[in-house]
């Protein structure tokens, strides 16, 4: 009969964007910088401390900008807290150098200048990944590790729950997203 | 005495009587190559001729009986041993006796019942064939012809549309949108994503059409999934507020329409795939099954007339109709 007629591909009517939204800040602003290596101590029980500054707005987090000192233990503690209490799969952290603690070596061990970059910028891209993931911001050693002056390492394991009761979700919301690893 | 000949002594061919007119259609064959056969409908009739050629013509042939089967059958890779029939027809040629010269046989199978489409997946074969034989005492003559069965469907009545919203606590809101949920195999996917809450930072977003053949039952169930088409709709990051639209033309991609647990054997469905990636590779998804459905190619005349307004409804064309004449005015 008639030839074929063009199936209808126009698009689904949704709503205007509000210009706040288009133009505003977006909320899903996360930067931590791990910087300023100072080694601290005297003799064989030096060791060598990050200054980690986080700035965000995203409202997991109770201070929007943090600043706090940590160093390579810290950052293997909250690495191995996370592998046991959360679900994720943590990325690695730049290696532990137990050759470079060796004695009798002709430069300065894990106190080389080159060492200690290189260990930064793996410190820093680690913590990044994992204050990223929407999982482990669920977790209070996070939360500890990155906003409080020093880590209790005697503190009770568990989740942070934001309960905003402000909130005006009435509909229920089913969560099926799922995560795979890394 | 007969002669115990080590070859065979004759040829069978089996030829359609609609060779020269029915339509071909390309089917996969199991090593993955292309090849075409004749397309048969539900309720066709079968029929044709069979060709037995006596190799030796002085020779004379003896069997226990010509016959043409038309069979429909189920194969399950890890069980090649057991077909399973689920359409099995036979016609007698010949009684027991004697050929002294080549001969033609004609066959008819009327109005044959082909209640699943043709099938070669990964883990199993539904296949649609005739099977000419000629017995005898120590090995029988055979050939079959493979033909390609399609199963049509009209425009279904109930066709909603896919409309859900989903997220991650506190993380990612979005609901999603797709305008059917049932669509024939040249169709196009209109949808949209909306945003309500970003605050994971997304570098794009993709929708994957996933084919899942499924095999065994009970505790032996195998599930083959095969992403057959990725399909970026966004590349960057989105803000509240933001709605991206979706358009993918099925008819690009190699698919089957679905198949629902065929004669208990097998199931074929498909699901589209949303898919976000973040800036640490991270990806979130959600699966939504689909329907597919064939849809005839030709508007029969025994269509009944609803029929033929409900497929012009769907595809727009009145409202296409409309615009053309609004143009129209405009431009008077």
């Amino acid at each position: 009969m008639s030839e074929p007629a063009v199936a209808d591909t126009r698009r689904l009517n949704s709503k205007p964007q509000d210009l706040m939204d288009a133009y505003g800040p977006p909320s899903n602003f996360l930067e931590i910088d791990v910087y300023d290596p100072q080694t601290v101590g005297v003799g064989r029980n030096r060791y060598t401390t990050y200054e980690v500054r986080m700035r965000t707005n995203l409202p997991i987090f109770k201070l929007k900008d943090s600043c706090v000192r940590r160093r390579y233990s810290d950052f293997e503690w909250l690495k191995n807290e996370l592998e046991r209490d959360s679900k994720i799969v943590v990325p690695p952290l730049p290696g532990k150098a137990l050759k470079r603690q060796l004695p009798f070596r002709g430069d300065e061990g894990i106190f080389e200048e080159s060492f200690i970059e290189e260990r930064r910028v793996g410190l820093e891209q680690f913590i990044n990944r994992i204050a990223g993931h929407p999982l482990a911001q669920n977790e209070r050693c996070l939360h500890m590790f990155l906003q409080e002056e020093s880590i209790d390492r005697n503190y009770i394991p568990g989740k942070v729950r934001q309960k905003d009761n402000t909130d005006c979700w009435s509909r229920p919301m089913y969560i099926y997203f799922y995560f795979m690893s890394y | 005495m007969s002669f115990f000949g080590f070859g065979q002594s004759a040829d069978i061919d089996i030829v359609l009587n609609d060779a020269e007119t029915r339509k071909k259609a390309e089917h996969k064959t199991e090593d993955g190559r292309k090849d075409k056969y004749f397309l048969f409908f539900d309720g066709e009739t079968v029929s044709g001729k069979v060709n037995v050629t006596l190799k030796n013509p002085g020779k004379r042939l003896e069997h226990n009986g010509i016959k043409i089967e038309f069979i429909g059958q189920i194969e399950l890779y890890y069980d090649r041993g057991n077909h399973h029939e689920f359409v099995s027809l036979v016609k007698d040629l010949a009684r027991p006796g004697e050929l002294t010269q080549s001969q033609t046989f004609d066959f008819e199978f009327t109005h044959v019942e082909k209640p699943y489409e043709s099938y070669t997946g990964q883990n199993v074969k539904l296949r649609y064939f005739l099977r000419a034989t000629i017995s005898r005492r120590l090995n029988d003559i055979s050939k079959e012809l493979d033909i390609v069965v399609h199963t049509l469907s009209t425009y279904p009545e109930l066709n909603s549309s896919i409309k859900m919203e989903v997220g991650i606590e506190d993380c990612l809101h979005i609901e999603f949108e797709y305008n059917k949920s049932k669509y024939h195999l040249k169709d196009v996917i209109v949808g949209k994503i909306y945003f309500l809450l970003v605050r994971i930072k997304i570098k794009h977003m993709e929708i994957d059409i996933i084919k899942r053949e499924t095999t065994g039952t009970g505790p032996n169930v195998y599930h083959e999934n095969d992403t057959i088409a990725k399909y970026e709709i966004m590349d960057g990051a989105p803000v509240r507020g933001e709605s991206i639209p979706i358009r993918l033309f099925l008819a690009g991609y190699e698919m089957t329409p679905t198949m629902r647990d065929i004669n208990k054997k097998f199931s074929v469905r498909y699901y589209l795939n949303l898919v976000l990636i973040d800036e640490e590779e991270r990806r979130y998804f959600k699966q939504q099954e689909i329907t597919l459905w064939r849809k005839g190619d030709i508007v029969r005349k025994s269509m009944s007339h609803q029929a033929a307004i409900a497929s012009q409804r769907f595809e727009g064309s009145s409202t296409a109709d409309r615009f053309q004449d609004q143009s129209k005015e405009d431009s008077s």
